[in-house]
């Protein structure tokens, strides 16, 4: 088929038609853009967030204003929403209901190719950038500049360089990502972030790994990012830095805004109450628990710890005893717990039962020390999702049994059938996987899993987060009766009150070591927030 | 009775894939179910479906487990091969056919326990662990069989791959109660949900004190076993060690039953009947072409 010229006029002719209008498009969304910025104060303003998982609500009507050149830390503990609200501002969640503002026009950010567009950016902690590439390439990746239809790689290498000696950082751009730090990962992720977006910048727990020479130059470009006018969202589990960098805090808890206030004017001490506690109800503790610190120890762990994990610490626990600890994110809490489970090995210091020593090197060996463990994060570390409710609950005991000695179909069904029933499990059936089953009922599935082992030592990390309110209630009381029966438990969580109604003693924890131990009547919410708060204070002394 | 009835829903689909095949070639090829008695053996296009079908279902049975831990093992048509030298080798010097038996199966075993440190100790990604004796392995074979077809008239070991039993060939046999023993096996001890809870949840079942790295060093030993037996019926079939061809792309159909058998690629619920009768399946329809006679030059 040759070309007809007369198709070909008409064809080009419908481009041309084509490339007008959509330029005329491009020029009344700048123009709107243009007369709406004047007005706009916020550079990026969410209001009334809802997004709902199945069986879960992750943002209730979260409202969130970040300024024109301000750095906007956003606090909460884990599950309280930031990641979601992150999500839902930068395409990777389409929000349910509530309104999104970027410079004062309307957005529903499809993807997250579409928010960078858009000028929204964002850095993880994992740098997700590709490592084998050139720096140069990171940064252009999409979009290098051409010559000839070919990559022009000389002009993006030197393009590269100029972008990032505005960071004061003089590196081969040609040379591999990954043969440069984490940091300087970070800072080119950022440099390609506001090159791309250039609006907001959104650091998702950037400084967790860098040390403390490395949090300062990336600080340092953060605040020259913050003079040139970009809204920065910063998130991060360390409240020295959010202090040292931000101008204004949002709080965010269960899925609700607490509030946004001036960092300058916030108290370290009312923060920590914002991201863990209600209202700070002195919630007294009652004498009961008193009682039951008159039997021996039964479980010691001496000076116990893991480099570069958790500080070596004691820990004393007697039969029907609940210990609870608490501590903010990433202050050792999970670590404390693989540790006792043996998930992690310790490196220093001996545990004792009954006075005996005794090997925990590995989940297994803790299991046969009659330990159980249920975890923070039910889905990668509890559940067995295709497997049934049945098979769940029958798996700790098979495991430690052995496959040789199989638990009978009518064994696993009756076992099934008395948790079902004693921690009421609401299931269609013992044959349903899992997976389908909500948040509190999978919890009550894997604490029937481990009471099947009939254990002396429980830990529960997080045993009541992610799950409704009713079954919320019911864990507490579950807790309770197990204390009652003589089983020792050590409870972490970040429900402060929670903490209070249950336990017999507290640990708290910062900076990765155990720092504070509250007794009988010395436990209450305000004690353990000032414990948690006390940081630099005490910081010498200690 | 509640479990024979489950047995038979989970088998359905591929039942009546057969089913259809079947009767497919049977119109084509109207001869294609008749029997008759040779020799105290029973002929026909049935019984070379079931006969040919052998090496493949051998090799689905381990390959179901180790899919079910979610990996896969790439390497059984190369361990068929370096079984199938070493027994011929060892009937070549003239060893017991106890002793050639023991040493074709230990091998399997000892390349499955390679694949299972690979991939329980190492952590490696099964794909790549298993890569490595799949292109290593045909080598080890040459230097088995130092670069020769080595043939052997051990009328013991040859009996393996075309002696009859109970008027059946003996792979037929082989394959059938290796398949069922190893299934009853699974599922009358705890084997069968340990592995399925692996295969779904690694991280969760060795917290829940299940010993992952034995049971994945079983599977692909079981998975080795197999090919072993699947390469002594190839090499004893044509009474020798072919180092380059025994097995060649087997593993391709083995994973191919295994799917047809309906168990997922992602781990978890295994069904290794379902993965006999998808071998069977494979074997059929390869028949069924072979049958339907299109000479390669026509049309």
């Amino acid at each position: 088929m040759g070309l007809d010229p007369e198709r070909l006029a008409i064809l080009r002719f419908l481009w041309r038609i084509s490339v007008a209008v959509r330029k005329l498009r491009m020029t009344y969304v700048f123009l709107k853009a243009g007369t709406m910025q004047t007005h706009s104060e916020n550079i990026l303003a969410a209001s009334g967030i809802v997004k709902t998982f199945p069986g879960a609500i992750a943002l209730n009507a979260v409202d969130f204003a970040l300024r024109r050149g301000e750095v906007h830390a956003l606090l909460g503990e884990n599950g309280a929403g930031k990641s979601t609200l992150i999500k839902c501002m930068t395409g990777a969640y389409r929000r349910d209901s509530g309104g999104l503002m970027l410079d004062g026009i309307e957005i529903d950010p499809r993807d997250t190719l579409d928010a960078q567009k858009l000028g929204i950016g964002t850095v993880y902690q994992e740098v997700n950038l590709l490592g084998n590439l050139s720096v140069a390439e990171n940064i252009f990746l999409g979009r290098q500049p051409r010559r000839f239809g070919l990559v022009h790689t000389s002009e993006m290498n030197r393009r590269a360089k100029a972008l990032l000696s505005e960071y004061g950082i003089d590196i081969n751009v040609s040379s591999a990502l990954e043969s440069y730090s984490v940091a300087i990962q970070q800072v080119v992720a950022i440099a390609r972030a506001v090159d791309l977006s250039g609006k907001v910048l959104i650091l998702d727990e950037p400084t967790a790994s860098l040390d403390a020479q490395e949090v300062e130059m990336l600080f340092r470009i953060v605040r020259g990012l913050k003079e040139k006018g970009l809204g920065i969202v910063f998130i991060t589990h360390f409240l020295e830095q959010v202090y040292d960098l931000s101008d204004r805090i949002t709080v965010l808890r269960n899925g609700r805004l607490v509030g946004t206030r001036d960092t300058a004017s916030l108290p370290r001490r009312e923060l920590v109450t914002m991201m863990l506690g209600h209202e700070l109800l002195a919630a007294e503790k009652d004498v009961r628990q008193t009682e039951t610190q008159a039997g021996p120890v039964h479980f010691r762990f001496s000076n116990y710890g893991k480099t570069g994990s958790i500080k070596p610490f004691d820990l004393e626990v007697r039969k029907g005893e609940v210990v609870g600890i608490a501590g903010l994110l990433g202050s050792g809490r999970t670590e404390t717990a693989e540790l006792l489970f043996g998930i992690e090995k310790a490196d220093s210091g001996t545990a004792e039962i009954s006075g005996k020593p005794a090997n925990l090197s590995s989940p297994r060996a803790a299991i046969a020390n009659r330990f159980g463990f249920c975890p923070e994060d039910r889905k990668t570390d509890g559940i067995i999702g295709d497997l049934s409710v049945r098979e769940n609950i029958a798996l700790a005991l098979q495991a430690r049994q052995g496959w040789a000695r199989p638990l009978s179909q009518a064994q696993q069904n009756a076992l099934a059938d008395h948790y079902i029933t004693a921690l009421d499990i609401r299931t269609s059936d013992r044959e349903k996987p899992i997976r389908l089953l909500s948040g509190g009922n999978q919890q009550k599935a894997i604490l029937a899993r481990w009471l099947a082992t009939n254990p002396e030592f429980l830990i529960l990390d997080e045993p009541t987060r992610g799950i409704d309110v009713g079954a919320h209630a019911e864990i507490i009381r579950l807790i309770e009766d197990l204390c009652a029966k003589g089983l020792s438990l050590v409870v972490i969580s970040s429900e402060l009150e929670e903490l209070v109604a249950y336990s017999s003693r507290i640990l708290v924890l910062r900076d990765r070591a155990h720092v504070a131990e509250l007794n009988g009547a010395e436990i209450t919410t305000d004690n353990i927030v000032s414990a948690i708060a006390a940081s630099g204070i005490s910081k010498g002394a200690a | 009775m509640d479990s024979a009835k489950r047995l038979g829903r989970r088998l359905l689909p591929q039942f009546i894939a057969l089913a259809l095949i079947l009767a497919l070639i049977w119109m084509v090829f109207p001869a294609f179910f008749s029997l008759e008695m040779q020799n105290g053996r029973l002929y026909g296009s049935l019984i070379d479906v079931l006969n040919r079908g052998a090496p493949v279902a051998l090799l689905a049975v381990g390959m179901t487990v180790v899919i079910a831990t979610k990996g896969i093992d790439l390497s059984v048509g190369a361990v068929m091969a370096i079984c199938g030298a070493v027994a011929a080798a060892s009937s070549v010097r003239g060893d017991p056919l106890v002793l050639t038996l023991a040493l074709a199966i230990g091998t399997g075993l000892i390349c499955g326990l390679w694949n299972g440190f690979l991939v329980a100790v190492l952590n490696i990604q099964p794909i790549i662990a298993t890569l490595v004796l799949m292109v290593a392995g045909r080598g080890i074979a040459q230097l088995v069989t130092e670069g020769a077809i080595l043939t052997f008239n051990d009328p013991g070991l040859i009996y393996i791959g075309s002696g009859s039993f109970a008027f059946l060939p003996m792979p037929v046999i082989t394959w059938l109660v290796f398949g069922i023993a190893v299934a009853v096996l699974l599922r009358r001890t705890a084997l069968g949900m340990l592995i399925e809870a692996i295969g779904i949840n690694r991280r969760a079942s060795t917290l829940s004190g299940i010993q992952t790295p034995v049971l994945l060093m079983a599977a692909y030993m079981l998975s080795g076993f197999c090919a072993a037996l699947a390469g002594l019926i190839v090499t004893a079939d044509i009474k020798g060690a072919d180092a380059n061809n025994a097995g060649l792309w087997l593993e391709l159909d083995a994973i191919l039953a295994v799917v047809v058998g309906g168990t997922s690629l992602l781990g978890g619920r295994f069904s290794i009947i379902a993965s006999l009768v998808g071998a069977m399946i494979i074997q059929a329809i390869n028949t069924g072409i072979l049958l339907s006679g299109f000479p390669r030059n026509s049309t």
